[in-house]
C-alpha cells in the first residue's frame, strides 16, 4: 500500500513540474515500459532512502553536542545486531532490484523482435556526419532526418555509421543503440499512435552534433503506403553519386526524401567500413613509407 | 626544426582562451616575479620543490588540485552560461570547436588534475601519520610521481594557448579520436598529458601500497590500522591494477595516431568496442579510486566529531575490500547501450547493484557513528553529514542506471551528468573539503575558520542541488550531454535554475580562498598549540602541529584500534619529560623529482607537435636523470640524537596538553 502511495506521488511530483515530454511521455510499449521499471526501480529504493535520510538528519539533530536531553553512549563501536541489520537491508534490496533487472534485462532486449498485429517495417538506419540516413530496403526508398513508420506497427532497425559513433535515440519511443561503424546493432521499437516524436543522437560525434536531429513521423497504416508511392514517384535516387554528396559532413539537414536506393546500399556501407585499408594510414604522424 | 608548431597555432582569432591565458600567464609570471625578487626561490627550491617530505608533498598535491579547481570550475560555469543562453534558435557565445574542447577539459582536468591530486595529497600526508611512522616507502619516487602529475598538469593547460585541447570529450572515444577525425594536436594533448601523469599516479599508488604493507608503527597490526588507511590502501592496491590498462590503451591509441596503427580505427579490422571497454575496465575502478579515501576522510571525521570510536569497524573494512574488488567487475553497465545480449547486460547491471551493499553498510555505520554520540558541528563534519544526505540519493540514481533497460532511455542525459556530479561532488569533493578542514591544523599549526568554511559548505551543498536536480528532470525529459546548443527553448526555465546553482558553488570556493585568507592572516588567534585540535583518535594527532620533518621523535607503541585515543586514556599520550632519542636517518632532499618532469613536459610537448629532434633529447635527459640518481650513494643524512633532542625541546616549548 506503501508502495502504490510512493508511487502517486512520485508520478503527481512529475506531473507537477510539468514533465510531459520525452522519457516521460512514452508513445510506445517500450518506452512504456521502461519508465515503468524507472519508476518502479527508484520506488523500491525509495523505501529505503527516505528513511536513510530522515535517520541521518535526525541523529545528526538530536546528538548534538548542545543537547542535553540526548542519551549518550560513546564507546558503542559495534553491535551484532545492529550490524546484521545493516548488511540486510541493502543486500534485500539488492536481491529484489537484481531480480527486476535481469528479467527486465531479458524483456526489453532492444534485439528482441516485438509482437504486433502487423508484420514488421524493416528499417536501416546510417549515422552520417551529422545527419540520419534511413533506408527503406524492401520499399527501396529512403530518407534523411526524417523517420516516417506506420503506428502500431513494429519497425525493425539495423544499425550502424559510415562516421564516428552515435546513439540512435527516440525517448518517446524507448532504447537507444549505439550505432558504430563497421559494426551492425538491432532495435526494435513500435509507436502506438500516430503523432511526431524527436530523435537525436545522444552520443558526442564532433562539431555538428547538436543538430543531429530527427522526428520520427508515425502516421495511419494506408497514409504510410501513399507516402512510400509518393516517394517511390517522385524524390530523386539515391545512387552512388548522391551517397557520396550525402556522406560528406554537412549540419542542420532538412528532411529529405530519396527514391531508387541503391540495392544493398546498408551492407555496402557496412562492409566498406570494415574492410577499409586503402589510404588507411597515410594520415599517420610517421609513417614508414610502403610497408 | 619545430614540427607542426608554427604561429598558426596560436588562436588569435579566438579572444576568449587567449584573453584567459593571458591573465593566467600574467598571474603565473607576477607570482615568478615576486618569489624572485623577494628572494623566495631558494627557500622554495630547499623546502618545497625539491622536497622529498611526504607532508611537503602531499601539501602540493592538494594545492595543485585546488588550483585546477579554478581552471576546471571556469571550464563549468562557462558550459552552464552557454547552455542557459544557446536555447531555441540563439546559438551563445561559444561555437561547437571551442565549446567542444571546453567540456573535453572540464572532464579530463576535474578527474585528473583536481579529484586525484586532492585523494592522493591527502594519502600522502595523512597515511604515514596515522601509521605512526616517518616516511614513506619511497620518498624519492613520490616526488617523481608529484612532479609527473605537475608535467601533465602543465601540459593541459598549455593547449588553452599553444594550439587547442581535444574535441572528443574526455573520454576519447575513437574513431573520434583518431587521425582521420581529429586531425590537429588536441587528442595528442589530452593523451600525452595523460601518460605522463598517470605514469606518476601509478608511481604514487605502488609507493602508498608499499609504505601501508611494509611500513607500520610497533604494535600497528592490519586490524589497527584507521580505516583512512584501509581505504588508501583499497584505492592504490586500484591504482596498481587499473592505470596500466589506461597507459596500454592510451598507448594503442598513440600508436595508431602516430604509427598509423589500426587498433581502434574504423577501418582495417580496427575496433572501437576494444578502446571503449579497456577504458572503462580503468574508468570504473578510478570512480572508487576517488570515492574510497572520501569514504576513509568521512570515517575519521564521524569518528572524531561524534566523540566516538567508528562503528562497525571491521564492516567497514570487510565493505572497502568488497567495493574494491567488486569495482573491476562492473565496467560494461557504461555501455549497456552498445548492443551486448541480455545476459551480459543482465550480470554486469547485477553486478553494478551488488556494489550498494557494501556502500549501503558504509552509510548505515557512519550513521550508527552518530547514534548516541556527542556531535561537534565543525566544517568537516558539516561536510560529512551533506556527503551523505546527497550521496545516498547519487547513490539511488546510480542503481537506477544500473538497471539496463532504464540505462538505455537514460544513458548519455544530463541525467547521467547529474548522477556521477552528485557521487562526485558530494562524494569525492565533499571528502577533499572535509579532510582539508580537518587536517588542516595538522599541516599547518593553526585552525582554518569556520564562518567562511561553514558558509563555503552551504554554498557547495545548495549550489550542487540547484545545479544539478534541474538536469536530473531535464535529462528525463530527453535531453542529451555535450549539446553546444538546445533546440526546445522549453527547457531553458532549468537551465537558467543550473546556471544559478554554479554561480552558488562559485560562491563556495570564493568562501574557501577568503576562509584560507582569513585563516592566515589571523593565524595566531587559532594557532593549535596541542597537536590535537579536535581531540583526535588516531597518530597523526599525537605528535606536533606541524609535525617535525621525521614526524615522531620516538615511535609510538600501538596497543589497540584507535591508538591515540587509548593512550589518552591511559595517560600515555603525553611523552616522557625527557624520552632516550636515537639518531636516524631521514632522506636528503633530491630535485630528481621535478628535473624529471621538465625533461617529461619538453618530450610531451614536443612529441605532441612532432619536434622528435627535441624530444629524443628530452626523453634521453630524463633516463640520464634517473641513472645518476640511481648511482648516487649518498642519499639520506642522519639527525643525530642531541639534535634531535634539540629540535624536540624547542617544539615542545610552545606545545601545551590538554
Amino acid at each position: 500500500m506503501r508502495y502504490r502511495a510512493l508511487l502517486i506521488l512520485l508520478f503527481g511530483a512529475l506531473a507537477l513540474c510539468g514533465c510531459n515530454e520525452g522519457v516521460l511521455d512514452p508513445q510506445g510499449p517500450i518506452a512504456a515500459a521502461e519508465l515503468e521499471l524507472l519508476m518502479n526501480s527508484v520506488a523500491i529504493m525509495l523505501v529505503v532512502v527516505v528513511p536513510v535520510i530522515i535517520a541521518t538528519l535526525g541523529f545528526a539533530w538530536w546528538y548534538r553536542a548542545s543537547n542535553p536531553r540526548a542519551v549518550r553512549s560513546l564507546d558503542l563501536a559495534y553491535e551484532g545486531r545492529i550490524e546484521f541489520v545493516t548488511w540486510s537491508i541493502p543486500a534485500l534490496i539488492v536481491i529484489l532490484l537484481g531480480g527486476v533487472s535481469w528479467i527486465s534485462s531479458h524483456q526489453l532486449d532492444p534485439r528482441a523482435p516485438l509482437a504486433g498485429t502487423a508484420p514488421p517495417l524493416r528499417v536501416d538506419v546510417v549515422a552520417l556526419d551529422w545527419k540520419w540516413l534511413f533506408i527503406y530496403p524492401d520499399e527501396g526508398i529512403a530518407t534523411v532526418n526524417q523517420l516516417v513508420v506506420p503506428a502500431a506497427t513494429p519497425v525493425q532497425f539495423r544499425l550502424t555509421s559510415a562516421t564516428v559513433m552515435n546513439s540512435f535515440f527516440v525517448p518517446q519511443l524507448g532504447s537507444q543503440i549505439y550505432t558504430m561503424s563497421g559494426m551492425e546493432t538491432h532495435l526494435h521499437l513500435l509507436a502506438d499512435n500516430p503523432g511526431e516524436y524527436p530523435g537525436i543522437s545522444a552520443n558526442f560525434s564532433g562539431d555538428g552534433f547538436a543538430d543531429m536531429r530527427f522526428t520520427v513521423k508515425a502516421v495511419p497504416p494506408g497514409d504510410f503506403t501513399a507516402w512510400v508511392k509518393q516517394v517511390s514517384g517522385t524524390a530523386v535516387a539515391l545512387d552512388a553519386t548522391a551517397y557520396a554528396a550525402l556522406a560528406k559532413p554537412s549540419e542542420g539537414v532538412p528532411p529529405t526524401a530519396y527514391s531508387a536506393v541503391k540495392p544493398k546500399l546498408f551492407e555496402r556501407i557496412l562492409n566498406q567500413s570494415a574492410a577499409r585499408i586503402d589510404n588507411a594510414a597515410a594520415g599517420a604522424a610517421w609513417c614508414p613509407p610502403a610497408f | 626544426m619545430l614540427g607542426r608548431l608554427s604561429w598558426a597555432a596560436i588562436p588569435f582569432n579566438e579572444p576568449l582562451p587567449l584573453i584567459s591565458a593571458a591573465v593566467v600567464g600574467l598571474v603565473v609570471l607576477a607570482v615568478m616575479v615576486t618569489v624572485v625578487v623577494k628572494g623566495w626561490l631558494p627557500y622554495l627550491w630547499r623546502e618545497w620543490l625539491t622536497s622529498v617530505d611526504h607532508k611537503r608533498i602531499g601539501v602540493m598535491y592538494f594545492t595543485l588540485g585546488l588550483v585546477m579547481l579554478l581552471r576546471g570550475f571556469s571550464d563549468a560555469i562557462m558550459m552552464r552560461t552557454q547552455q542557459a543562453i544557446a536555447v531555441g534558435t540563439a546559438h551563445g557565445y561559444l561555437p561547437p570547436d571551442h565549446y567542444d574542447q571546453i567540456f573535453s577539459a572540464h572532464g579530463a582536468i576535474m578527474i585528473f588534475f583536481v579529484a586525484m591530486p586532492f585523494v592522493i595529497g591527502l594519502m600522502n600526508f595523512v597515511v604515514p601519520l596515522q601509521l605512526g611512522v616517518r616516511d614513506v616507502a619511497f620518498p624519492v619516487l613520490n616526488s617523481v610521481a608529484f612532479w609527473l602529475t605537475a608535467s601533465g598538469a602543465l601540459l593541459i593547460n598549455l593547449s588553452l594557448v599553444i594550439g587547442n585541447f581535444a574535441r572528443t570529450g574526455w573520454m576519447g572515444y575513437p574513431p573520434l579520436s583518431e587521425l582521420a577525425f581529429s586531425p590537429d594536436v588536441g587528442v595528442d594533448y589530452y593523451l600525452w598529458s595523460l601518460q605522463i601523469s598517470g605514469i606518476g599516479t601509478l608511481l604514487g599508488g605502488i609507493n602508498i601500497v608499499t609504505t601501508i604493507l611494509k611500513l607500520r608503527a610497533p604494535g600497528m597490526t592490519y586490524f589497527r590500522m584507521p580505516v583512512f588507511c584501509w581505504t588508501a590502501l583499497a584505492s592504490s592496491l586500484l591504482i596498481v591494477a587499473a592505470f596500466p590498462i589506461l597507459t596500454a590503451t592510451f598507448l594503442m591509441l598513440l600508436l595508431d595516431r602516430y604509427l598509423g596503427f589500426h587498433f581502434f580505427t574504423s577501418d582495417a579490422g580496427g575496433s572501437q568496442m576494444m578502446y571503449v571497454n579497456l577504458f572503462w575496465a580503468w574508468g570504473h575502478p578510478e570512480v572508487y579510486i576517488l570515492i574510497l579515501p572520501a569514504f576513509g576522510v568521512f570515517s575519521e571525521v564521524f569518528a572524531t566529531f561524534s566523540g566516538k570510536s567508528l562503528f562497525g569497524y571491521r564492516s567497514m573494512v570487510l565493505a572497502t575490500l568488497a567495493i574494491c574488488i567488486l569495482s573491476f567487475m562492473v565496467w560494461l553497465h557504461h555501455f549497456f547501450t552498445m548492443g551486448a545480449g541480455a545476459d551480459v547486460n543482465a550480470f554486469f547491471g547485477i553486478m553494478s547493484t551488488v556494489i550498494a551493499v557494501p556502500t549501503g553498510v558504509k552509510v548505515f555505520n557512519w550513521l550508527f557513528t552518530m547514534f548516541r554520540g556527542r556531535v561537534v558541528y565543525r566544517t568537516a563534519m558539516l561536510f560529512a553529514v551533506g556527503f551523505v544526505v546527497t550521496f545516498v540519493i547519487g547513490g539511488m540514481t546510480g542503481v537506477l542506471l544500473a538497471v539496463p533497460p532504464v540505462d538505455f532511455v537514460l544513458h548519455n542525459s544530463v541525467f547521467l551528468v547529474a548522477h556521477f556530479h552528485n557521487v562526485i561532488i558530494g562524494g569525492v569533493v565533499f571528502g577533499a573539503l572535509a579532510g582539508y578542514n580537518y587536517w588542516f591544523p595538522k599541516v599547518f599549526g593553526f585552525t582554518l575558520d569556520e564562518r567562511f568554511g561553514k558558509a563555503s559548505f552551504w554554498c557547495w551543498l545548495v549550489g550542487f542541488y540547484l545545479a544539478f536536480t534541474p538536469l536530473y528532470v531535464l535529462g528525463l525529459k530527453g535531453m542529451t550531454r555535450r549539446l553546444e546548443h538546445i533546440s526546445n527553448p522549453g527547457w531553458q526555465p532549468l537551465l537558467l535554475v543550473a546556471e544559478a546553482g554554479a554561480v552558488v558553488i562559485m560562491c563556495g570556493i570564493l568562501c574557501q580562498i577568503a576562509q584560507l585568507y582569513v585563516s592566515i592572516r589571523t593565524r595566531e588567534q587559532h594557532l593549535d598549540l596541542t597537536g590535537d585540535p579536535w581531540n583526535g583518535r588516531t597518530l597523526e594527532w599525537a605528535t606536533t602541529s606541524p609535525p617535525p620533518p621525521y614526524n615522531f621523535a620516538v615511535l609510538p607503541q600501538v596497543e589497540t584500534l584507535d591508538a591515540f585515543w587509548d593512550m589518552k586514556q591511559r595517560g600515555t599520550a603525553r611523552p616522557a619529560p625527557a624520552p632516550a632519542y636515537e639518531a636516524i636517518e631521514v632522506p636528503r632532499n633530491s630535485p630528481v623529482g621535478i628535473v624529471i618532469a621538465f625533461f617529461a613536459s619538453i618530450a610531451g610537448f614536443t612529441l605532441i607537435w612532432h619536434i622528435w629532434w627535441l624530444a629524443i633529447i628530452a626523453l634521453l635527459g630524463a633516463a640520464i636523470t634517473l641513472f645518476v640518481f640511481g648511482w648516487l650513494d649518498d642519499r639520506e643524512r642522519e639527525i643525530s640524537a642531541a639534535e634531535m633532542a634539540e629540535t624536540e625541546r624547542a617544539r615542545s616549548g610552545r606545545r601545551q596538553f590538554a
